[in-house]
């Protein structure tokens, strides 16, 4: 089909028919504030926050449920638009802890500094795992949500007789605490619509409404695969990784492949110093595409592992003893070179990189003179 | 294979031998009305009283009337004349026996009124009463006369025979232009024209469609489309079938209710026999229209009411409003074209195949067209269900079939359409019951639920019950719903405490305009209560806020102003 | 993949991950895709959310199943007879792509007549489907606009896993389901570089990219590159090393990042055979238990914390990159193997960098010409990419396939080698689980998967534990000609009735004590999912 030309902010946009505005804003460069939202997904529209003004159209139309067509005339930064979007966060600010999201303060604070200003010091900003890479604080820091908060002390509001809802971590990955969570089921479409799993659902409905497993029971009692992806399209910190909660911001993202099975998924490890501090699944991944499975996503803490072979060994009388590099180096290529050709055997891995396998093939063929090389490629 | 001239003449011969046998007939009223009311056991010892004393006489069910307020509610029947009696609860089946059945008269102290036009030994005609009087009857016309769970009783009475003009002599574009003709609007509430929306099924290009009627009537006070289904089944299913005929639907639901096993029972028992006459199924009449009827039972949630909520229930997945586009008739239930409309539009639709749509627009208003069934209640002498011309007067509703308060005191409000409508004034009594004339006030005509309120109740403790109920219903898609509707709750609760503030209307006010960014008409629309409220009775907010007390006496609040009464 | 190789040319997935969520039908045998290779099952879900038709063939259930459109459950090493029936049924229904046969392949009328023995009462016996189910799969497959085939060790792992693959592949062509999006064959490889060290010639008779050792031609491009004569003679495989190693004519092994001990058929035998020795050197990140059996062992470092290509299952070359510096005193392996090769004197060894490795590969490789790092930087490129502008290949065999033509071969259907019998009733099928991976060597030192699964099950059907008396969590010995392990049982449906199933993980129960080291004769791969054992209770 044609393509379609639309205006979002004076800016001239191509686009397919029929794509999501919000999409093809953000591929414009044009951000509208949104929590719920997940590209390539059917849009849910709950959280509301993406209004636009769209001429010849009523209202604030959602810009995640808008198909965009020939001609439209876009507007998403007016005074309607940005009044409705700050009203929306209100309301969704009135049962989250927020002194992260609304103090007036915070732009003085240092992280770990105690405020002695502020009556509700345990729900301060600091205290919350998600600060600083926090999508809802992100959105509230957008929309310029300090100092507002009419519902503040409403009776079921956060800082009201808000009735506390448990942790719950009993399996060794996820954390789920829903007292932070803003019901944008973001986790529930990635579990059954990416995943095809279903674990979790949006249970009862009103003010009891959360999301659960069935019947409540913990989550890896479930069909849960504990492949984190809900963790990592949450946008509070209702989802975790239970390991790595309080591990902070990461120094660097390193984009590498999951070294187990052979799908070759794109990870992003998420390094403080010399630590892998958490693992991500990467958006950008040819292959995996933003998913992951358990053992990429959680289970590269034996890199850390204290019994890693930190030092060359050599036998002694039966024991093994820690040698030199040039020691055991010396050792090995000494006795080496007492076999050549067919008294030689190399047995590479399928684990190693392409230039270690070829360099040991290469070392067999060219140095030990033996095609003696093989791998279990045949298990 | 039947031909409907087939069912027609059976069917005559046993509506014949039911009523006009030399026996007299007793039915007792078979709604869930008369069910709460002792409507079972009044059946059971009216059987045991009948063998007992070997008196001939056939015992029978019908559904309900309307006439709700006099549950149990006895139908006697001799000599082609029809008796209602009313109140007849067990202990006094026996009397009744006594009078009408040993002595072979009638009982005129517990006599509501009789069939037909003409007194009948002393008792007045049911539609000279003031309950029916304003009344025209037109769905109703089988409701409490025949036996729902008998097929035969509807056919007789003109039942089906719509159908079989339908599929028998007209083209399905000929029954939509009757259906445009007549000008039917949606009964659910949302007033769409019934042609139409039929029209855009027709005109869907994917297959299969789907017709879906809508029976999940959840408003609070709202009880029509339980009579119907109740009390002649078949109505419903005829008007499905027609509409399945005219927009190429081959798969028709019932979402019914959980809240209603009578009625599911009723239409269980009404498909069942409708399937075995081949009146639905692969080959209807023989006349090579295909229909699968099948009834689904909800889970009781209220936004199932809402066209797409319904739709997803239907799929197994969780009950919430869908997302638009894509509309129904594009992609609703399973992915196909689909039609929803409520349970009292599919029953207009016989009426008007067979009378035609001209016949039907000659009732009620220029625009607003045919007749409404009403359920009234609250603080009033007669609740029940009635029937009348769009366009009637809501005070002939409220004074005439209700009879008034009752009690008293003064009417304070009325509440029409449901939790997402809201509340009017006793001012408001001469406003016909149009959806046009409602809209205006800032409320809704909705489905057919009135709730009359005397002076005796609190408005901000109703509005809190009724924004209670928004608030537990909310589906949790939209924050602004299921967020919204809980502040509104916590405000008016400490309202309703005496801790009110001044600024407590204004983020009323601000709070709808939030919500009005919601998905479904429940998220939208859950303030109109406070909103209507607002404007209708601002002294009632003012009381509780400024003067810290509740005129009413029934918040936690002292009566009247503490600086008054000093 | 030498199944592939005699009707392709080439052994490797056809088509690509994504291209899979394309196809209108996939046939998944032999596979648990959603433990064994999780992501991948994520576009067999979709594929069948989107309306796809999903047929999956395993003689277990499989969460897959869930998703299924067909569950076949043939008995366990039926596998060439379904196929055979499958193809009968499309041969005789008029259902196969006479162009495709006709313009791309050869050989049908022998495959045609090889299918005489398939008639489906045969084949209904042999699998134990009814044969309604057989024929409405073969209908499903065929008549689909596009049909894949996913298959991995469930396949491969028997000794007659290259006539599966074989059969498979005729299927594909008979269908013309080659070569096209959403179609083809397609192996799902276990280990994240698997596909990598075939390509590089960790084989005994192949250099990089399939070139065989023993051509003259090809060895002397390779002699002039290294500047060395080499070898004619192709290697032992992988288990005949261990055997020359048991008869004492291989006498040093250099063992790079495996655990054979644990994870080869036969352990018991391995084990003896790494004893008598007279060098072992292994090279790994943990002390593994075939580590403890070494002369000197040489600490290497692990994927986060060195530079490098990993080859995927769809043939992509993607980058690793080192997050973190070596652990302790640990180096890349290509590092340690370099300076061995210096200190026994060896010229052409000196490279900076992985980079210098892959530009060197590149030179040597058609398949892999138009590789380099700083074209692998957004999402790798997939081979064949033989010119530095290619754009890299997703699907193989689009035009012609890589030998010409396809060739079929006639299948015939031939037992497992050893069936059950009074002595040893049952069959152990052996597998994976989510949780873990290969010998656990690295799964087991995360705390949080060794918290969820800590030892081995046996699972059995409710059937044979009722009439065995083994109740879920009874401690059971499982006995097979070669050896016995003790494990807790788990009672499961999934399980067929006279099949036993478990992982091979656990180093405290292993697994491969049992199983038997029966070998297909091309692939040289191990009968590791069909071998007879007997279970009883431990009192």
């Amino acid at each position: 089909m044609a393509k379609v030309t639309l205006t979002i902010d004076q800016k001239t946009v191509e686009a397919e028919p029929g794509d999501p505005l919000l999409e093809v804003a953000k591929k414009a460069g044009v951000y509208i504030p949104h929590l719920c939202y997940m590209d390539d997904l059917p849009s849910y529209g709950g959280c509301r926050l993406c209004a636009v003004e769209i001429e010849g159209v009523r209202g604030l139309p959602l810009a995640c449920t808008t198909q965009v067509t020939d001609g439209m005339v876009v507007r998403t930064d007016t005074a309607p638009v940005r009044e409705l979007q700050r009203g929306v966060m209100e309301t969704i600010l009135s049962e989250h802890p927020d002194r992260c999201l609304t103090c007036h303060r915070k732009i003085h604070c240092l992280p770990n500094w105690i405020c002695l200003r502020d009556d509700v010091v345990t729900d301060r900003c600091v205290t919350c795992a998600k600060n600083q890479w926090c999508e809802l604080q992100q959105v509230s820091e957008f929309l310029g949500m300090e100092g507002t908060g009419r519902f503040y002390e409403e009776g079921r509001s956060w800082y009201g007789a808000r009735e506390e809802i448990p942790l719950e971590r009993e399996n060794p990955f996820i954390e789920r605490d829903y007292n932070k969570c803003i019901l944008c089921a973001r986790c529930v479409r990635v579990c059954d619509e990416v995943r095809g799993v279903g674990a979790i659902s949006v249970t009862y409905k009103g003010d009891k409404a959360r999301i659960d497993t069935p019947f409540g029971i913990p989550l890896h009692e479930t069909n849960c695969e504990l492949c984190g992806a809900c963790v990592d399209v949450c946008p509070t910190a209702s989802l975790m990784d239970k390991t790595t909660k309080w591990a902070g911001l990461p120094d660097k993202l390193v984009s590498t492949i999951c070294p187990y099975c052979g799908t070759g998924c794109q990870l992003l490890l998420h390094v403080k110093g010399e630590r892998i501090v958490r693992v991500s699944a990467d958006a950008e991944g040819a292959v995996n595409k933003g998913q992951a499975c358990v053992k990429g996503r959680y289970g590269l803490d034996f890199v850390h592992h204290p019994e890693r072979l930190t030092t060359p060994l050599i036998r002694d009388n039966g024991a093994f003893r820690e040698a030199s590099w040039d020691e055991a180096l010396d050792l090995v290529a000494s006795r080496l070179g007492d076999y050549r050709g067919e008294e030689f055997a190399a047995i590479a891995s399928s684990k190693c990189t392409n230039e270690d396998c070829y360099i040991l093939q290469k070392f067999a063929r060219v140095v030990m003179g033996s095609n003696n090389v093989d791998h279990c490629a045949r298990l | 294979m039947s031909t409907f001239e087939g069912l027609k003449t059976d069917g005559e011969a046993a509506w014949r031998n039911y009523m006009g046998d030399t026996k007299p007939l007793l039915q007792v009223g078979m709604g869930s009305c008369g069910v709460a009311a002792g409507a079972e056991e009044a059946l059971a010892v009216l059987r045991r009283e009948v063998t007992a004393r070997n008196i001939p006489a056939t015992v029978s069910i019908t559904g309900c009337n309307g006439m709700c307020f006099a549950e149990p509610l006895v139908m006697v029947t001799r000599e082609g004349r029809t008796v209602t009696y009313g109140e007849m609860t067990p202990e006094r089946i026996p009397a009744l026996v006594e009078e009408v059945l040993v002595r072979g008269g009638v009982w005129a102290e517990a006599a509501l009124g009789v069939s037909g036009e003409e007194e009948w030994q002393g008792i007045r005609p049911l539609a000279e009463t003031e309950f029916f009087r304003l009344q025209e009857r037109r769905l109703m016309a089988r409701c409490g006369v025949i036996d729902p769970e008998n097929i035969e009783h509807n056919i007789a009475l003109g039942g089906y025979a719509a159908l079989h003009k339908a599929l028998s002599g007209m083209t399905p574009e000929t029954v939509i232009q009757e259906m445009n003709q007549s000008g039917l609007a949606g009964r659910g509430g949302a007033n769409f024209p019934c042609g139409r929306k039929w029209d855009f099924l027709r005109q869907a290009k994917a297959t299969p469609k789907y017709m879906i009627c809508n029976a999940d009537e959840g408003d609070p006070g709202a009880f029509v489309n339980r009579i119907l289904l109740e009390s002649d089944p078949h109505l419903v299913i005829e008007g499905i079938l027609i509409g399945a005929y005219a927009t190429g639907a081959e798969a028709a639901y019932i979402y019914l209710r959980e809240e209603y096993p009578l009625a599911a029972r009723r239409l269980r028992i009404a498909l069942e026999q409708a399937r075995a006459r081949g009146l639905v199924g692969d080959n209807i009449l023989g006349l090579g229209f295909k229909c699968n009827l099948e009834l689904v039972v909800g889970a009781g949630s209220y936004v199932c009411g809402e066209e797409t909520g319904l739709i997803s229930s239907i799929q197994d997945s969780r009950g919430m409003p869908r997302i638009r586009p894509p509309f129904p008739a594009q992609a609703g239930v399973f992915g196909k074209p689909t039609n929803v409309n409520n349970v009292e539009t599919y029953a207009n639709a016989p009426l008007i195949i067979a009378h035609g749509g001209q016949w039907y627009a000659s009732m009620g208003t220029e625009r607003a067209r045919g007749t409404k069934m009403f359920s009234i209640s609250g603080h009033i002498v007669r609740t029940g269900v009635v029937e009348v011309p769009l366009g009637t007067p809501l005070r002939r509703i409220f004074e005439e079939a209700g009879g008034g308060v009752g009690n008293g005191r003064p009417l304070k409000a009325i509440q029409s359409g449901g939790p997402l409508s809201g509340f009017l004034t006793a001012r408001h009594l001469d406003l016909p019951l149009e959806p046009q004339a409602f809209a205006p006030e800032g409320v809704l005509m909705g489905s057919g639920g009135l709730v009359f309120v005397d002076e005796g109740a609190c408005l901000v403790d109703m509005v809190l019950r009724y924004l209670t109920f928004a608030q537990d219903e909310s589906c949790a898609r939209c924050t602004t719903c299921r967020i919204g509707t809980q502040r509104y709750v916590d405000i008016l609760e400490r309202i309703t405490q005496g801790k009110g503030r001044p600024q407590d209307l204004d983020t009323f006010r601000w709070l709808e305009g939030v919500m009005r960014n919601g998905n479904c008409a429940h998220g939208q629309a859950s303030p109109t209560a406070v909103i209507s409220t607002l404007r209708h009775f601002p002294e009632e907010y003012e009381a509780h806020i400024r003067e810290k007390c509740c005129p009413a006496g029934v918040c936690p609040l002292p009566a009247a102003s503490p600086a008054l009464t000093r | 993949m030498a199944g592939l190789a005699t009707t392709f040319g080439s052994g490797a997935m056809t088509n690509s991950i994504a291209d899979l969520g394309q196809a209108a039908c996939i046939l998944a045998i032999g596979t648990n895709t959603t433990e064994a290779h999780p992501v991948i099952a994520l576009q067999l879900k979709q594929m069948a959310r989107r309306g796809g038709k999903l047929i999956v063939a395993n003689p277990h259930w499989i969460e897959l199943c869930r998703h299924a459109t067909m569950w076949l459950r043939q008995r366990p090493g039926s596998d060439v007879a379904l196929i055979g029936g499958m193809m009968r049924v499309i041969v005789d229904e008029g259902l196969a792509d006479s162009n495709f046969i006709q313009e791309r392949c050869e050989n049908f009328d022998a495959l045609r007549e090889s299918l005489a023995a398939f008639s489906l009462e045969r084949v209904s016996q042999i699998t134990g489907l009814p044969q309604e189910q057989i024929r409405e799969a073969a209908r499903l497959y065929a008549t689909s606009s596009s049909a894949a085939i996913v298959y991995a060790m469930g396949i491969t792992q028997s000794s007659h896993g290259t006539d599966n693959v074989q059969a498979l592949a005729d299927l594909a062509m008979l269908t013309g389901n080659i070569g096209k999006p959403g179609s083809g064959v397609n192996p799902l490889r276990g280990h994240n570089n698997v596909q990598g060290s075939c390509d590089m010639g960790c084989l005994p008779n192949v250099f990089t990219g399939y070139q065989s050792v023993a051509d003259g031609g090809i060895r002397e491009r390779f002699e002039a590159a290294w500047g060395v004569s080499l070898n004619p003679k192709p290697g032992l495989t992988l288990g005949e090393i261990f055997d020359a190693a048991h008869d004492g004519t291989v006498k040093a092994i250099y063992l790079v990042g495996e655990n054979p001990v644990i994870t080869d058929p036969n352990a018991a035998h391995i084990e003896e055979a790494l004893k008598r020795l007279e060098f072992l050197v292994v090279q790994d990140i943990f002390l593994s238990e075939t580590a403890r059996l070494a002369h000197v062992v040489l600490p290497a470092a692990s994927f986060a914390e060195k530079e490098g290509t990993f080859t995927n299952t769809e043939r992509r070359v993607q980058r690793v990159r080192q997050a973190i510096s070596p652990v302790g005193n640990s180096r890349p392996d290509w590092w340690i193997t370099v300076q061995l090769a210096m200190r026994l004197g060896a010229q052409g060894f000196s490279y900076e960098h992985p980079a210098e490795i892959m530009d060197e590969i590149a030179r040597l490789t058609a398949s892999y010409g138009g590789m380099a790092y700083h074209r692998l930087e957004n999402g790798g490129l997939q081979w064949p990419c033989p010119s530095p502008n290619h754009p890299g290949t997703s699907i193989l065999h689009r035009e012609a396939f890589t030998r010409g033509k396809g060739h079929f071969v006639p299948v015939e259907y031939r037992g497992s080698l050893e069936q059950p019998d009074e002595e040893y009733p049952l069959i152990l099928n052996t597998g994976r689980m989510l949780y873990h991976f290969h010998s656990s060597t690295l799964t087991r030192r995360v705390k949080g998967l060794r918290e969820l699964h800590s030892e081995e099950r046996v699972e059995i059907n409710p059937q044979d534990a009722v009439s065995l008396g083994i109740a879920d969590g009874d401690l059971v010995k499982v006995t097979s000609r070669r050896g016995a392990v003790t494990v807790r049982a788990k009672v499961a449906e999934g399980t067929p009735p006279g099949s036993l199933f478990m992982t091979f993980h656990f180093p405290d129960t292993v697994t491969n004590l049992l199983t038997q080291p029966g070998r297909d004769p091309v692939s040289k791969i191990p009968e590791l999912k069909f071998c007879a054992v007997r279970v009883a209770k431990v009192a």
